[in-house]
């Protein structure tokens, strides 16, 4: 794979006439790592993976799956990857186990062999129970589970799974959780997409956030968080009057305003003297500021302010992430 | 979950290779094969509809219907192009739920050829037709039906029922990539079914209108219908058989393309 990198696009556009679902995705994922595309519905996340699993072919741009062009090399990118959709892809009247033999046989292992990995899989993906029983009768958590198997089947280089964990329980979200994370101590390489923060902040070495059909920022959870404001002070403010007041004298320096709440926040790095200094300069009379609190940004903050879809605006700090 | 699996999971396996067209095929058809004898409400439908079909044909209708010959000897094949059309509906319903589920995109994904997948259907819906078939004509047997047809004239009855089941299964599949849902399929379907009341299958043409005949003549169910009528009637045949074949490779050869295209289209 050339420089290490699994999963590389650049400029990939796609539309559905003349509406633009894609606008040019670049991209770059290291070989080994767990790279999340995070954003509301509509952002174009599966419409992106469905380029990059060879299913949708983009309009403009380069797609390289494994080293392989997803458009002109689609077999052999289809050797290498797997994709889990949002949907069981899953015969109903087929038992579990008769599922996965199934797709290990259109995946070219001899009967055998088949049956051998078919019960390793159930065993492990703790399915072993229910491996004779129809998929009609799994609940949600199995049946991403038994899909997750059926993208196991074929040991992929580079495994697609597209919202692996909506509309689960938490408790199924934990498993199918813990079982990502031990797949990428394995060396595959994860794209996942998402619209749970949480999500992408647990598993994701590298998040993607994708509004509009276009990476509007890139880089680590805690980078993500860092280039729109680490930590601030929120302070709650006795009046309207006051909160105007202050509003209009700190200018870019307040990062967060709601008036509902006469909150004001400003960057800060949590320092008793930095707050003390703080509260002196801003309410050196000790009769405006009513409480404080040191807040940390969540990848929430990160995600609302970048998608524009924050309801009280930061809009100094944002415009420029 | 330990990671011994998944570094097995990666490293247990060489490189796999797109797998031969046969063995997909064979795999796909098991598939459709165990999918229709698990989807016991269709099944059902597929084989006691031609069934109570044919005994109200036989004991309402047959009565008032005068054929020239027995009406029950007259009427079997006809119940037996109606079978056809209902498992037909079958098959694009099946088609139509692979292609909007999301089991279609993990097959392309896994480089499953859209052909096998669509023929996996078809040769299930063969089998299925034949079963009806079989026991139509167990039935027919069991309430008075007494073909003359020899045996080589019942080989030839068949062969030209399963050619046009063929063609019929092959044309729904194409209807199956066309619509968008499975309920659209199921009405389309219907349809087909409809095609064997015009035709000679439980009236003579000539009781119809005059409107009515040159299309109820021309049709293909007409030619099959005649044409399985003879052989099991041991009757002279004439060129309708050569309609039959003429009209059922015309149909496979056309369902084809169009399903490719169609396939491919949508594949995008």
């Amino acid at each position: 794979m050339a420089n290490g990198i699994a999963i590389e696009t650049r400029g990939i556009t796609k539309s559905y006439n003349e509406t633009s679902v894609l606008a040019g995705v670049d991209l770059a994922v290291p070989a080994g790592t767990v790279f999340a595309l995070l954003g509301p519905n509509g952002a174009g996340k599966t419409t992106t993976v469905r380029v990059l699993a060879t299913l949708l072919a983009p309009d403009d741009g380069v797609g390289l799956v494994a080293g392989y062009n997803v458009v002109t090399e689609r077999h052999e990118v289809r050797r290498r990857i797997s994709l889990t959709g949002q949907y069981a892809a899953l015969d109903e009247l087929q038992t579990g186990f008769e599922n996965l033999e199934m797709m290990a046989r259109l995946l070219q292992l001899p009967a055998r062999r088949a049956r051998e990995r078919t019960g390793e899989l159930l065993e492990r993906l703790d399915l072993g129970e229910a491996a004779g029983r129809r998929v009609s009768t799994y609940s949600g958590g199995m049946r991403r589970r038994l899909d997750l198997a059926a993208s196991l089947l074929g040991s992929p280089e580079v495994m697609f799974l597209d919202e692996p964990t909506t509309g689960l329980d938490p408790r199924s979200r934990q498993a199918i959780w813990e079982l990502i994370e031990n797949l990428t101590a394995a060396g595959v390489t994860i794209l996942l997409t998402t619209q749970y923060l949480e999500e992408a902040d647990r598993l994701a070495d590298r998040i993607a956030v994708l509004d509009r059909g276009a990476v509007v920022a890139e880089g680590s959870a805690d980078g993500l968080k860092q280039q729109i404001v680490g930590e601030r002070l929120d302070l709650q403010l006795i009046d309207a009057a006051t909160f105007s007041k202050l509003t209009s004298q700190l200018g870019t320096r307040a990062v967060y305003h709601d008036r509902s709440t006469l909150t004001i926040g400003i960057a800060s790095d949590g320092t008793a003297a930095t707050v003390r200094a703080l509260l002196d300069e801003l309410d050196p009379e000790r009769a405006r500021i009513t409480r404080f609190a040191q807040t940390q940004a969540t990848l929430d903050d990160v995600f609302m302010t970048l998608t524009g879809q924050h309801t009280s605006a930061t809009e100094s700090e944002t415009t420029n992430v | 979950m330990s990671e011994d699996l998944h570094a097995a999971a990666i490293h247990a396996t060489p490189l796999r290779s797109r797998s031969s067209a046969w063995s997909e095929s064979l795999t796909l058809i098991g598939r459709s094969l165990r999918l229709s004898l698990r989807n016991v409400d269709s099944l059902i439908t597929a084989l006691a509809l031609p069934v109570m079909l044919m005994l109200m044909f036989v004991y309402l209708f047959g009565g008032a219907i005068h054929t020239g010959i027995r009406y029950v000897d007259y009427v079997v094949p006809g119940v037996l192009l109606v079978c056809v059309g209902f498992g037909a509906s079958t098959t694009a319903v099946s088609v139509a739920h692979d292609l909007t589920s999301g089991i279609i995109d993990r097959f392309r994904a896994m480089d499953v050829r859209g052909e096998t997948l669509i023929n996996g259907h078809v040769i299930a819906s063969v089998a299925r037709n034949m079963l009806s078939t079989t026991l139509v004509l167990v039935v027919a047997l069991a309430i008075g039906f007494r073909p003359h047809g020899n045996p080589a004239n019942w080989i030839a009855a068949i062969a030209i029922l399963a050619l046009f089941v063929l063609a019929l299964s092959w044309f729904a599949a194409a209807i199956g990539i066309i619509v968008r849902s499975p309920e659209a399929a199921q009405g389309i379907g219907f349809f087909i079914s409809f095609l064997a009341y015009p035709s000679s299958a439980f009236v003579p043409i000539h009781t119809m209108p005059a409107w009515l005949q040159g299309f109820a003549s021309n049709q293909p169910v007409t030619a099959v219908v005649n044409t399985t009528r003879a052989f099991l009637n041991g009757t002279p045949v004439g060129s309708s058989a050569w309609h039959a074949i003429a009209w059922s490779i015309a149909i496979i050869t056309a369902s084809i393309a169009l399903a490719g295209a169609l396939y491919r289209q949508r594949a995008n």
